[in-house]
Order: structure tokens, then sequence, then C-alpha cells
């Protein structure tokens, strides 16, 4: 049969078997390619402006300036720590929408510990104490909706994301008792004299403690789920309940303390986002990044190690966008339509990765 | 031939992906026949006729309806030139009665015309035997009962050429005749028939002409009457198989398991099962015979520890030359944990046995990961336990680690039974072990099950072909209404016999 590019023919969608890696990766390049041409164009229609000179400012937002360099390092630590801890929890299909108000009460934790304990403790153990309180929050966060799920089997999107908002509330109560200066309504720089439960310096940078520790995880994270028993059996209770009960595995067991961990986890991530870099505390700590680190998970497919990636083009798109927004002195909503045309060609791609678009000719004759 | 085939094929190909399901095949349908395409798993009968019902296009090739080409780019052209296809999994919806699901996707007006819809549907059943209660909801229906709606439905749409994708899969005997029956009647009225199958007997005894595929190869097609299962085996196989099942004798049959009072209560409340009590030995292989849903499923759970019993009941595990243990309230990890080998072959192979985004070695651990006190999980000795399986059972698969999901049916449960058997078990209870599997496959189960026979094993076969029952097993113990109806010696049995305990419950005697 003649496949005929007539009327008659039509685009059939054909599931791919499997992909090289050299295609995988050249679908994606493309995908970003076309963003960019398509960001282009509309650049250049609605705003008038040359092109390659906004990506130019893009860039320069995100790396320009080693300054620049370093937060956005920073961000994409934060992001990366966060979704790291979403990953046993969506490995497990269990899908914790919660990491907002797991890093919030993570941060409350570690502020607390930060405001009574700075003139009590040394600046080390202080922070050790800071991170377990964070860890201990974060866990609990997420042991409450493990919980109910293993024994009522509740909806654990809905039961996280409502914690969210416990979490906010709880936060803004915090910051009203913590208030500094009084009637400021926020906490402001905690021990902002001493600097005491601040990450210190780290090879020189000041930020290098943030990048180690989201390193440790990603690389810790990756191993416990690929290597160690606990692992295995997250992957057994995400395919198959029954798989898991045939096996011998308890299926509570494994949820409650996943779920702690992944909790753990994201409330380690709030300390590291007070006592490492904003060394405040308020309901915009977490600023919605919980929600992006859902988006990074799954992107990634739940590899710790192509988070990293991710999480990079995620923060990149922000600061370049904020950039370009202030350069070209353009309202935010024209940035980030940029950001979100670059993010919609590269989650279309994953189509393309699945499936393929095959022709197939249709005859009929006399029509 | 003078008369034109109501359907020819002529050089017709379909591949997914790398793979080819079918390669050139040209074959015809003709009118007022019953046809068996006969074949082994993943030999291409369903791709082909999904092509003629519309499911999938080919990539090349023609399709002749009534010597006009045709293209049939979905199920509603196929209706449109009078094909039918009845499919393993019946696409009706529960909640709507039989005539709804009948109207469901009809052209007309506005308004249903439930009156003559019911009217027409009478007339369909009067006409070729079928008994269609219209107004009875699709969830209330036994499956034999859905798959008629499902033929009463296409022939609603005036389809004259059906196409049956192995509809007695799911049938007991009795019920296979009715609809045997009820084909013939049809054929008689000058419809055309093709049965997708690769049960031999029933080729034999429903069709007039049998084609067949090898490896989605058009093999040939021979008159019914000119052939025999031997010679259709070996046209299928493309070599000579031997049909025979063995039964060695048991040797020193010791108790092994003893269930007694046995009880269970689904979540629902139903008990599915009454106060089973029987002796499994060692050395035998127990049949465990039933129509699809008595039971079965919750009895070899129930031993398994998966499924919560009634308080009575007691499952006593007697291993050579140690006390006994009662099995009843351990859980699985309690069971392996007091050294029973206890293997369970479960018949939701990929939702129970098997993990299936995961590749055979990651599989191979899933019962034995445990063992040990380091927090990681060895890869080793599964990997090791990957390689034999693969080796000792012919696993055919593109990789070791590609997802069990993606390999054949046949291929997966020689990864699960291979599995259990390696873990060198001394009771090994096996559910629906040869379901969906083609003869070479099946034949290599009931092989290996032998062989944990004559190693001691206590074997408990739960089997759906009664044929192979009575010629594999040594007892054979008859659930109905998840009651045992009966206990009987797999030598002297007769199928009769069986399909009688199965369908109607026996008074039972004494206290």
């Amino acid at each position: 049969m003649q496949t005929s590019a007539s009327g008659g023919s039509r685009l059939r969608i054909v599931k791919r078997d499997s992909l090289p890696m050299w295609k995988a990766v050249g679908i994606r390049l493309l995908a970003v390619l076309l963003a960019l041409l398509v960001d282009a164009i509309l650049i250049y229609c609605i705003v008038n402006l040359n092109p390659v000179d906004v990506y130019k400012t893009m860039f320069s937002g995100a790396f320009g300036t080693t300054r620049r360099a370093w937060i956005t390092a920073r961000d994409t630590a934060l992001l990366l720590c966060m979704s790291v801890g979403l990953a046993p929890a969506f490995k497990m299909r269990f899908w914790n929408t919660g990491a907002e108000g797991q890093i919030l009460v993570g941060a409350i934790c570690t502020a607390f510990c930060m405001i009574n304990l700075a003139d009590v403790l040394p600046t080390g153990l202080l922070l050790v104490v800071m991170a377990l309180a964070s860890i201990v929050g974060g866990g609990l966060w997420g042991l409450i909706p493990a919980v109910f799920k293993a024994k009522w089997d509740t909806n654990e999107t809905l039961f996280t994301l409502m914690l969210n908002y416990v979490a906010i509330q709880l936060t803004s109560f915090c910051v009203a008792c913590w208030e500094n200066p009084y009637g400021s309504n926020t906490v402001g720089i905690i021990n902002q004299n001493s600097q005491a439960g601040w990450f210190p310096a780290l090879f020189g940078a000041s930020y290098g403690l943030n990048i180690l520790l989201a390193v440790l995880l990603t690389v810790g994270m990756f191993c416990y789920l690929r290597y160690t028993k606990q692992g295995y059996e997250i992957a057994v209770v995400g395919e198959s309940r029954n798989t898991a009960r045939y096996a011998g595995v308890s299926i509570t067991k494994v949820y409650i303390r996943t779920m702690i961990l992944s909790g753990a986890i994201c409330g380690f991530s709030g300390f590291i986002a007070v006592a490492g870099s904003s060394h405040t505390v308020s309901t915009s700590t977490a600023g919605g990044r919980g929600f992006t680190a859902i988006i990074v998970a799954w992107l990634a497919k739940f590899n710790t190690f192509f988070m990293v990636v991710i999480s990079l083009l995620l923060v990149f798109l922000e600061k370049g966008s904020s950039e370009i927004a202030s350069q070209y002195n353009l309202n935010e909503y024209a940035a980030e339509m940029i950001e979100g045309i670059i993010l919609f060609f590269i989650l279309g791609s994953e189509f393309f990765l699945n499936y393929r678009l095959v022709r197939t000719g249709k005859e009929k004759e006399g029509k | 031939m003078a008369e034109t085939p109501v359907i020819e094929l002529q050089n017709v190909t379909k591949t997914f992906g790398y793979v080819v399901a079918n390669s050139e095949v040209s074959m015809d349908i003709r009118q007022g026949e019953i046809l068996a395409v006969l074949g082994e798993n993943g030999s291409g009968k369903t791709t082909l006729m999904n092509m003629i019902a519309g499911i999938y296009f080919p990539d090349s090739g023609h399709i002749r309806v009534r010597g006009k080409e045709v293209s049939i780019a979905s199920p509603r052209d196929a209706f449109d030139l009078g094909i039918g296809m009845i499919h393993q999994h019946f696409k009706l919806v529960d909640v709507f009665s039989a005539a709804e699901n009948i109207m469901l996707g009809l052209d007309g007006g506005m308004l249903l015309d439930r009156k003559g819809v019911a009217a027409k549907i009478r007339e369909i059943c009067d006409k070729y035997g079928f008994e269609v209660d219209p107004d009875q909801k699709v969830y209330d229906m036994s499956v034999s009962q859905k798959q008629t709606l499902e033929i009463v439905k296409v022939l609603y749409r005036g389809v004259d050429i059906l196409i049956l994708d192995e509809p007695t899969a799911v049938l007991t005997p009795q019920e296979t005749d009715n609809l045997f029956a009820v084909l013939r009647n049809m054929k008689a009225d000058g419809k055309s028939v093709v049965i997708i199958t690769h049960k031999l007997h029933e080729v034999m005894s429903v069709s007039d002409r049998v084609a067949v595929l090898r490896k989605g190869k058009y093999i040939g097609d021979v008159s019914t009457k000119d052939t025999n299962p031997q010679a259709l085996t070996n046209m299928m196989v493309g070599r000579t198989v031997e049909l025979n099942i063995e039964r060695p004798d048991p040797v020193n049959p010791q108790p092994r398991l003893v269930v007694e009072h046995l009880s269970c209560t689904s979540p629902a409340g139903v008990q599915v099962l009454k106060d089973v009590s029987f002796t499994a030995y060692s050395g035998e292989i127990l049949g465990v015979a039933g129509i699809s849903g008595c039971g079965q499923k919750e009895l070899l759970e129930a031993i398994a520890g998966l499924q919560p019993v009634t308080a009575g009941s007691s499952v006593r595990y007697f291993p050579e030359g140690q006390a006994e243990e009662q099995l009843v309230g351990c859980s699985p990890r309690k069971i392996k944990d007091m050294g029973v080998h206890l293997s369970f072959v479960p018949e939701d192979r990929l939702g129970m046995g098997l993990v299936g985004s995961m590749g055979i070695p990651d599989n191979m651990m899933l019962r034995s990961y445990s063992e040990g006190h380091s927090i990681f999980a060895g890869h080793k000795k599964p990997n090791q336990m990957a390689k034999e399986v693969v080796d000792e059972l012919g696993v055919v698969t593109s990789s070791m680690n590609a997802p069990v999901r993606k390999m054949s049916g046949g291929n997966v449960q020689k990864v699960l039974v291979g599995r259990e058997i390696a873990l060198s078990p001394s009771v090994l209870m096996a559910a629906y072990a040869v379901r969906g599997l083609d003869i070479n496959t099946s034949y290599t189960i009931y092989h290996l099950l032998n062989e944990e026979k004559r190693q001691g094993v206590s074997v408990i076969y739960v089997g759906e072909d009664l044929d192979v029952l009575l010629a594999l097993c040594d007892r054979i113990l008859v659930l109905c209404a998840g009651q045992i109806n009966g206990i009987l010696d797999g030598r002297t049995a007769t199928k009769e016999q069986v399909g009688l305990l199965m369908t109607s419950l026996q008074e039972k005697e004494g206290d």
C-alpha cells in the first residue's frame, strides 16, 4: 500500500517501544529550540525587542555575575532538596502534595531553635539542634497523612494539600509571636548581629554548605531507592499493593516510614531555607517551591539525578524572566509568558518521547 | 473457488515497533462457515482479527469484503461492513441494563425507543437460541451472560461476520456447549463465524475449517474433517509435540497440609469459603476444579496468609520429621520466617505475583529480599537466579532488566513459576498456571509440576481445563459455591462427573 500525502492520509499515534538515549536527548533539545523560536517571534511581535538581546539578558540574570550565579546555585539546591524529599513518596505512588507545609513546619522549628537557643548553645551544636528540630517537625507533618492513609485509606492528595493550609496558619501564628521589631508583623532577620545559627561559609563560599547538603541528599536518596531493601519495598508498594502483601511487605509500615522520611527531608529543606539563605521565617518561606518541586519530581521520573538538571532549568527560567522584566521595563506577565512557553514545550516533548506519529494512507475510492 | 469469500486478506502486514505481529498474511473467510483461527500465543491471531474489526490498521496489504477493496479504520467502519468482534475483555457498562448496553452508540433520534429495542432483542434471541433478559443489569450477570450480551449486541447491529476472541476461556463445559450450539445456528442462518482459539478439542468439535498462524505468518488452512489434533499441533508449533501429560504414581505420600473447617468471609460480608476440609499429601498433585469465582482464589490465599479467615479455621503444616505448624493467623512473612516453604503462583500474575515495572532479577528477589541483616538488598543472588530461570525455562526477553510487563504472557508465567520453584517449596500452589499460555509453554509447566511432585512436593493445582485436570492430577477437589462438593480420583473420574459436581451442590450426607 502506498502511503500518500493526499487528503485521504491520516496521522496515527503509535506508542514507542524504546528510545535510544541520543534520540531522547535530541527530542528535548529540539523542544527547547522550538520554544526559543516561538518565544523569539512573540518577543519580536508583541514587545518589539531583539530576541537575541532578551535571551542574553535572561542568561545574565541567572549567571551574569558571580553573586547571581551563587544565588542561582543556592535556589537550585533548595528546590532540589525539596524534590528529593518528594522522590520516595512519589515512587510509592503516595501523592504527597504537602511539601509546602512540611517545609514551613521545618522552617518554624528551625526558627524557634534559632531564636530561643542562640544564647545557650555554641553555633555548631545549635545548627545540629536546628536541623534535628526541622526533621522532626517535617517528619511529623508527613506522618499524619500516612497514618490516616494506612488506617482508613483517606485520600492522601487532599489530605496533604489541606495540611499545607494548617501549616501556613501555624506559620502566621508563630510570626505574630516572634514579631521583631514589635508591630512590624515580620520576624525580621534572626540573630542579625551574632549570626548564630547561620550557615557558615564553606570552601570560601557563603552558600557552599547549601550545595553540599543538596548533593549529599541527592546521592543518598538515589542509593536509598536503588540499593536498599527499604527502597525495594517502596517500589513494590508503589507498583501494586497486592504484590506487596503477597511478598510479605507490611504496607502500613512502609507508608508510615516513607512519609516520615519524605516529610523529614522537606522539613530539612525548610531548615536550609531559613538557616542557609533567608535567615528569617514567614508564610512565604516555602514560596510555592513545594509545588514546583512536584513538577521537578515528575519531570525527572523520580530519578534524583535528573532532578538536578530540571531544578536548575526552572530556577534559571525564574531568574532570567525576572531579569528581563526589570531590564526592559516589561510587566512581569510578559516575562512569565516566555517562561511558560519554554516549560510548555518541554512538557509537550514528553509526548513525543512515548509516542510517535505515523502517517497511514487511507484509501477510499470515489471520495 | 467459484464463490467470492466474504472477507479476503492479501499480504497484510502489521508491526508494533520492532515486533512484526503479522507478516504478509493472505487468507479468506467464507460465507456460512465456522472458521477457527488457531495459533500459539503471540502468533498474531488477535492482531489479524483486530485489523478486520477496525481496532488496528494494517501497515500494508489489502482487505476485500465481498470482493470490494475496503479500508477499515475504526470499529464503526467494520460495523458498516457487517463485521463484529467479541473481545476477550468485555466492553460493557456495568450499571446499564442489557438493553441499554445494546442501545449505546446506536444511531437514531433524540428519543430512546426502549420497547422497540427490547422487542428486537427478543427476536434475535429466539432466532438463535440466546437467553437474555433485556432489563437485567450487567453487574448482575455471570461471565457467560455478559458474553451472550456482547454477541447479541453485535448481531443487533446487523453483523453477519462475527469474530470471537477466545470465547471459551471463561466458560464452563456446559456453557461452552451452549455457545457452540448458538454458533451453529448462526452458521445455518448463513452468517460467517470466526473463533480465535488455541484449544484443539474445540476446534475439532465446532469448526468447519481451520486456519493456522505461526509467529505472525499464515501457515495454511485445512478442513476440520480432514485433520486431527496432533496434525494441527504440528502445524501450529512447526514440529512434532508430544501431547501426553505424564502422571507418575505418588511415592510414599505423607500428609503435608491438613486444612480443617476453613471458612472465609469477603469484605462485603458474603461467605466465600464454607467449612472446607481436606488433606494435601506430599508427592501428589491435588487438582482444584470449579466454576470461576467459587472460592478457588480465596482458598489458596487463605492458606498463604493473604486472606482473613473465620474463627475455627485450621491449616496445619507437617514438615518432614518436625513438629507441625499452625498457619492460620500468620502473615505471609511470618509463614516464611517459620521455615515453611510455601510457594504460591497466584492467578493475577502481574497484579500479585510479580512487579510489572521491574526486570527479571528484581522480581526474583521479591520473596527473598528481606533475608539477611544488611540494609542493602543484594543483587548478586537474584541476578544468578534470573539467569538460571531464563536458561532453564527458555524465557524469551529482549533484556534481563526490561520490565516483565512488556514480556508475553507465557514468558511472564515462566518467570513467576520459575521463581516459586527456585524457592525449593514443600507445598506448591498454582492458580490457573497455564491460562492464556500456548501449548508448548503449557506442557513445560505441566512438566515442571510433575518434576516437583517427584521430589515429594505437595502440589495444589487450580485449573479450568477439565481435560488437563483429569490427565494431570492424582485427586481432584471440586469446589461449588465455596464448599467442597466432592474429591474424586483423577485416574477414574470422568469429565461429566466433575462437571456435575462443579454446577450442582450435593446434599451433605451424615452429620
